[in-house]
């Protein structure tokens, strides 16, 4: 079973629809068990990496989360999932993420966008250049679009980048770390492309 | 490079998709799903539901209309019309769309685009704002309850609050150009997209291949909206997109 993992953040039935409509099912749930029993896990996120890291202690799942990935079973980050998957962030100085992957989630530099008139937040649809070669990009082209939303990023301390995406500068938007992936782009509302890198994700044997 | 935006607007009246010219002879469309999915494989990069249905009773059938529409297409949708309550938000964002437009309200209720921003992200949040010429030709002014009734507002000034309230995004209309086929405004989306740092959706008076481009270079536009243009066929995304390439801007190409 895949479980989306639901800490009171974020747009859950459409992550939930995406699986389905590639002919998997899944099940959100915020309780412990369901979720150390879970075959693969999914966590979404949207809002900010401190609400969403407040939360996620509140539903007493962080536990439960890092046990699973200490057993190394797939996971998939998406958006702000991604960005809590890292030490801390400029967003919310102080709080701690989830700790999995070494590295800070920064802000993007607003005064050097705008000089090269890039708005705040990174919105619509990028390309990802594939740094690596990984199960996640099977049967994707390299520099296929993705659809962004986010001011923030992660930078990454440990060689974690598989993907990177322009946007002023060059920044990490997917990660793997053994069988923990992520997108900072959300593949559920990345048409084609997007629930290919789902069905990757979901059809992987790790 | 990140590309801009095309955006096809559908006007929803009781849960169908309703075409006509001003919002008059309206005619019905065919289901909002069915119409979203053909976008989406013509290569929109966003689509829009704009609820015009007339009566709070009616309310329901949007929400289904969203539900349905998000359970077979996966790309951003943003439905706007009638927000005036947090949870009004909450309703169409768990319906499925990921954005939602306030307008009227956000004039009526100085702190609601505050509080919601603050509630569902700023990301989710786009501002309206429905713009024409003062009679003095110096500068726009703010028109709300969908461009009947003015507020004595600078359009500009209005947009800069609204960034700082926590807007994600502004949708403006020019209400001069809207059914005109004459062009975008491209001063007022000029202006305010050089006086804003967030995503400018440019909306009102497309008629031709050109327009999109004038929005996007002149106008300085991250996405271009246009509803009657791709409802009666005049104009195919595709054709758009693949013009606007060739005039060396950056779009996605499907």
């Amino acid at each position: 079973m895949i479980v989306i993992v639901d800490y009171g953040m974020g747009n859950l039935r459409s992550v939930e629809k995406a699986i389905a409509s590639i002919g998997a099912s899944s099940e959100i749930s915020n309780d412990p068990g369901t979720i150390l029993k879970a075959d693969k896990l999914v966590i979404p996120g949207v809002g900010a990496f401190g609400d969403c890291m407040k939360n996620i202690r509140a539903y007493g799942i962080e536990d439960a989360v890092k046990q699973f990935v200490a057993k190394g079973r797939p996971v998939i980050g998406i958006c702000v999932g991604m960005q809590m998957l890292f030490d801390d962030g400029d967003e919310n100085p102080g709080v701690k993420g989830l700790e999995l992957m070494k590295g800070r989630v920064k802000g993007f530099d607003y005064e050097q966008l705008a000089g090269e008139g890039l708005k705040i937040p990174h919105m619509g649809w990028n390309t990802v250049k594939q740094a690596k070669k990984s199960f996640l990009f099977e049967g994707i082209e390299d520099k296929s679009y993705f659809y962004f939303v986010h001011s923030y990023y992660p930078a990454p301390l440990e060689d974690v980048t598989i993907g990177t995406t322009d946007y002023g500068i060059d920044f990490t938007s997917v990660v793997q770390k053994n069988n923990v992936v992520a997108t900072q782009f959300h593949p559920e509302k990345s048409q084609a492309n997007g629930l290919r890198l789902l069905s990757n994700f979901i059809n992987y044997r790790g | 490079m990140l590309t801009k935006r095309i955006i096809p607007c559908l006007d929803i009246k009781d849960g169908r998709v309703v075409k006509g010219v001003n919002f008059v002879a309206l005619r019905d469309a065919g289901d909002p799903a069915d119409n979203a999915l053909i976008y989406d494989r013509e290569g929109a990069d966003e689509i829009v539901f704009l609820d015009i249905t007339a009566s709070s009773e009616q309310r329901p059938t949007l929400i289904d209309a969203v539900e349905r529409t998000a359970n077979v297409v996966f790309m951003p949708l943003t439905v706007g019309g009638g927000i005036k309550k947090l949870d009004d938000i909450k309703t169409l964002l768990r319906a499925g769309a990921d954005k939602v437009s306030i307008n009227t309200q956000a004039v009526l209720e100085p702190d609601f685009v505050g509080e919601a921003a603050y509630r569902f992200g700023t990301q989710c949040i786009v501002v309206a704002i429905d713009a024409k010429r003062t009679a003095a030709k110096k500068g726009w002014e703010v028109y709300i309850y969908g461009g009947r009734k003015s507020t004595g507002i600078d359009a500009v000034e209005w947009a800069v609050k609204m960034e700082k309230a926590g807007a994600g995004e502004i949708l403006l209309t020019s209400i001069d150009r809207d059914g005109t086929k004459s062009g975008y405004d491209i001063e007022l989306t000029s202006e305010i997209s050089r006086r804003t740092g967030i995503p400018v959706i440019a909306s009102g008076g497309a008629g031709s291949m050109e327009h999109f481009y004038q929005g996007f270079t002149k106008g300085g536009a991250d996405a271009c909206l246009a509803a009657s243009l791709f409802h009666f066929r005049e104009l195919s995304i595709k054709e758009l997109k693949k013009y606007l390439s060739n005039k060396g801007v950056m779009v996605r190409m499907v």
